[in-house]
């Protein structure tokens, strides 16, 4: 919404992978429970993060920004890499396996339950941006910084509550993740382009975008899958980043670009 | 002669029509004003000239060659550049680099460019100031380092956009004096301005743009009795009252 | 004072130019001609990524692209063809040319700038990754291996001592061109369109047609340090070749050493080799240490040194 590309979100991604895998092998905390502890978590983690890291340090400008969320993924991947290793690790929840029936196919029960958060958390979304002071500051700030400013927002506050959203967000994602997915330092990588391309696909600051993109990506990463083969796959969605780009950088709901 | 010809040229933006059916002349070797209350159009206008945005419709003529469209650095390479309302200056590269940079567009060689680029300084005054870097001028030196730079270009027409906004008094008139100057030297320059008493001692000819349109064309003392023209800035009705009061006096 | 500033440039890279030449005489370990073997060859690939990121303002994220590009081509041509290696490597610096000039054509056609511009060449290093890991031509997952057969028409020396020599040479060329950037037209152009657009194309500047032009040279000089680590290593895969690892590297001497300066990415390469030895001496070889502490270094001159170490030497801070 705030324009700001942040490049150490795949980053974020994997450090939260890793809490939820340490809290389940260690404490024996079930993921879906250990939302409740990681989103205010790596809440307060984004905000600081954008507040007294990336703020100061880029001076607001664009490029700066770039650079110092790249400085930051840099730092965090090779600190899990050197922290944890490179093993692949990942957990086993009885539940993992389970199978649901919905009409026309068997689905794995993580799966539905991420699609049905991704829906809830959409819709919160929508809400918190609609209804709540809050969301109104950030599409104040989104819009018109200086005016902003000018009406008393604490334009700082805002990008960090964005931010610390955005974290939260991807913490919960993580946990959604976490019964069907593996663990490593690199694992934050294949997300950040895969983040980037719903965003753009879906069009900058629209929800419903970003839904029914991710929707879309998911559909043609499987077809890619299938038609392609599992190596050459991968090469679906980058496509289509590179297509949305070139073509309609707007996205498909997204407003005009600043 | 007519260095540049506008005809019928329209732009809409949305809902917006902000410039509409638009026709002017600038003659060689004169000094012709845009003028206009604020959101008139007259940037807009200016961007269309230079290439930077294609009209809808209309035609633009740089000394009789049809330049509707060209892109804006090809036009500049025929000899009409214009400068920014908001001065846009090289932050990074010194005073003399920046005028440098314009000097290259004939000037191959890196050497004689960086030379050439005091002369031009000189001819605006900057030269104490060469080697300084761009984001260390004031207002008032960073408009003249975008004259610099646009004069280096060894144009035929200059566009300048209110290239007197925010200067102090002094300033304006050193200013005018350096536009007669360049207008002597065989450059016609059309410009945009508020700055009234510069507008009516400089031009010899100055068109009116109001909402997009253009509402009256005349030499300076003309348009300042213009009714529509007092309307445009200060309001409906303000042509009678002032009229009326000078009949009183 | 421009004279001496001038002169005084000249000065420093002849200095440097005697330094690096007499080197090996003084080096009489293997590891320590590696070291500076591949300290040089990080100053290539961050020269490559100077002009179009430092000198032309235009970020790249994926630049092992053009890298990947450079060292797959001369091992193709060498291993599937049968090619001489001096004749591949001409070619593969085409061809990393080609694969510029078209991400260039494209992306710049599309007006894309900044951070979108970062991720599409990201974006397009991963599908050349996905593509070469694919392609059994291209030796899938196993990579490329070329055999080893020392001899200067291979390419390869039975002195490790002249690909030292050797990757010197390379460097000297884009310090030439680096100063060639700086004191021509073209680089007044190139900068003029990094500091600002529309201001440039005001002034006559064909701003796609620069930046053209700087990225098909930037992946020239990033093809031919793909070539040199082909011909070093003899060995290379999607990960090595186009993985996000050497993008990093590409961008990591420069931004430490200096974007937009001739010895910057030389400045950097050497600092950041410096501190990779010193964390191994200090913490151990762990994966993942040089990189963090790289990491950590970007962020510090990020924050206190925006123009680099340069910056330093420059009286700027």
């Amino acid at each position: 919404m705030l324009h700001i590309i942040n490049f150490a979100h795949g980053s974020v991604l994997m450090m939260a992978l890793y809490a939820g895998y340490f809290l389940f092998s260690l404490f024996g905390v079930d993921p879906y429970v250990a939302i409740l502890i990681l989103a205010p978590l790596f809440f307060c983690l984004g905000y600081a993060l954008q507040r007294f890291v990336i703020a100061p340090i880029s001076f607001g400008k664009e490029q700066n920004v770039l650079l110092v969320t790249l400085a930051l993924s840099i730092i965090l991947d090779n600190l899990a890499l050197f922290l944890w290793t490179s093993t692949t690790r990942s957990i086993d929840v009885s539940y993992a396996e389970n199978l649901v029936d919905v009409g026309v196919t068997m689905v794995a029960l993580p799966r539905l339950v991420a699609l049905g958060a991704a829906i809830v958390i959409g819709l919160l979304f929508w809400l918190l941006m609609t209804w709540t002071d809050l969301g109104k500051a950030i599409r104040a700030v989104a819009r018109e910084r200086q005016g902003a400013r000018i009406v008393g927002i604490s334009v700082d506050h805002i990008f960090a509550m964005s931010f610390g959203i955005g974290t939260a967000c991807v913490a919960i994602a993580a946990c959604l993740l976490l019964p069907t997915f593996y663990v490593t330092p690199q694992v934050g990588n294949a997300f950040i382009l895969i983040a980037f391309t719903t965003v753009v696909l879906g069009g900058m600051g629209s929800f419903i975008g970003a839904l029914v993109a991710g929707l879309l990506l998911g559909i043609v990463e499987a077809l890619s899958g299938i038609l392609l083969g599992e190596s050459l796959g991968q090469i679906g969605i980058f496509l289509i980043f590179i297509l949305v780009l070139l073509f309609r950088p707007t996205g498909l709901f997204g407003q005009r670009a600043l | 002669m007519a260095v540049l010809e506008v005809e019928g040229v329209s732009k809409r933006f949305g809902g917006l029509l902000a410039v509409s059916e638009v026709a002017l002349r600038v003659d060689s070797g004169r000094i012709t004003a845009l003028i206009g209350p604020n959101g008139a159009g007259k940037t807009t206008l200016f961007a269309i000239i230079a290439g930077f945005i294609p009209p809808d419709r209309g035609v633009v003529r740089f000394d009789g060659r049809d330049i509707t469209g060209m892109p804006a650095h090809g036009i500049c390479r025929l000899g009409l550049v214009r400068t920014f309302q908001i001065v846009r200056p090289f932050a990074g590269l010194t005073v003399r680099a920046n005028i440098a940079v314009g000097m290259h567009l004939r000037e191959p060689v890196r050497r004689r460019a960086l030379e050439r680029a005091e002369l031009i300084a000189r001819q605006v005054g900057m030269e104490a100031m060469l080697d300084t870097p761009a984001q260390g001028l004031t207002t008032a030196g960073r408009k003249r380092l975008e004259l610099a730079r646009a004069l280096a270009t060894q144009p035929k027409l200059l566009l300048l956009d209110e290239v007197m906004a925010g200067l102090v008094p002094a300033e304006v008139d050193e200013i005018v004096a350096m536009i007669r100057g360049i207008r002597d030297s065989g450059v016609t320059v059309l410009l945009i301005e508020h700055v009234m008493q510069a507008v009516m001692s400089l031009s010899d000819d100055v068109y009116v743009l109001n909402n997009g349109r253009i509402i009256a064309h005349g030499a300076p003392n003309e348009i300042a009795a213009n009714g529509e023209v007092i309307e445009a800035y200060l309001g409906h009705g303000a042509a009678g009252r002032i009229e009326a009061r000078s009949a009183d006096a | 004072m421009k004279r001496r500033g001038f002169d005084a440039q000249l000065l420093v890279l002849l200095a440097l130019g005697l330094f690096f030449l007499a080197l090996p005489q003084f080096i009489h370990s293997s590891f320590w001609l590696g070291f500076w073997t591949m300290a040089l060859f990080f100053a290539l690939l961050g020269q490559s990524w100077n002009v179009l990121g430092g000198f032309g303002g235009q970020i790249s994220f994926g630049h092992a692209v053009f890298f990947g590009t450079g060292a797959y081509m001369s091992a193709v041509l060498q291993v599937k063809f049968g090619i001489d290696a001096w004749t591949s490597a001409a070619v593969a610096v085409g061809a990393g040319a080609l694969v510029g000039a078209f991400i260039g054509a494209v992306s710049f056609r599309y007006g894309l700038r900044g951070s979108y511009f970062a991720l599409v060449t990201l974006a397009f290093a991963e599908v050349f990754r996905v593509l070469v890991n694919a392609w059994d031509f291209t030796g899938a997952g196993f990579g490329m291996l070329i055999a080893l057969k020392p001899g200067a028409a291979n390419l390869q020396f039975v002195d490790r001592v002249w690909f030292y020599y050797l990757i010197l040479a390379l460097v000297a060329i884009t310090l030439a061109i680096a100063w060639w950037i700086e004191h021509s037209r073209f680089g007044a152009y190139l900068i003029a369109v990094r500091e600002d657009e529309d201001a440039a194309q005001a002034l006559g500047i064909n701003c796609f047609r620069v930046k053209l032009a700087a990225i098909t040279l930037s992946a020239a000089l990033a093809a031919l340090a793909g070539i040199f680590y082909m011909q070093y290593f003899l060995f290379v895969d999607s990960h090595i070749a186009y993985g996000p690892a050497m993008s990093i590297n590409a961008l990591l001497a420069p931004m430490i050493g200096g974007m937009g300066t001739v010895l910057g990415p030389l400045i950097g390469a050497v600092a950041l080799g410096g501190l990779s030895e010193f964390t191994s001496a200090a913490i151990g070889k762990t994966p993942g240490v040089n990189l963090l502490a790289y990491g950590i270094l970007l962020l510090i001159i990020l924050r206190f040194l925006p123009n680099g170490l340069m910056g330093l030497f420059r009286g700027r801070a």
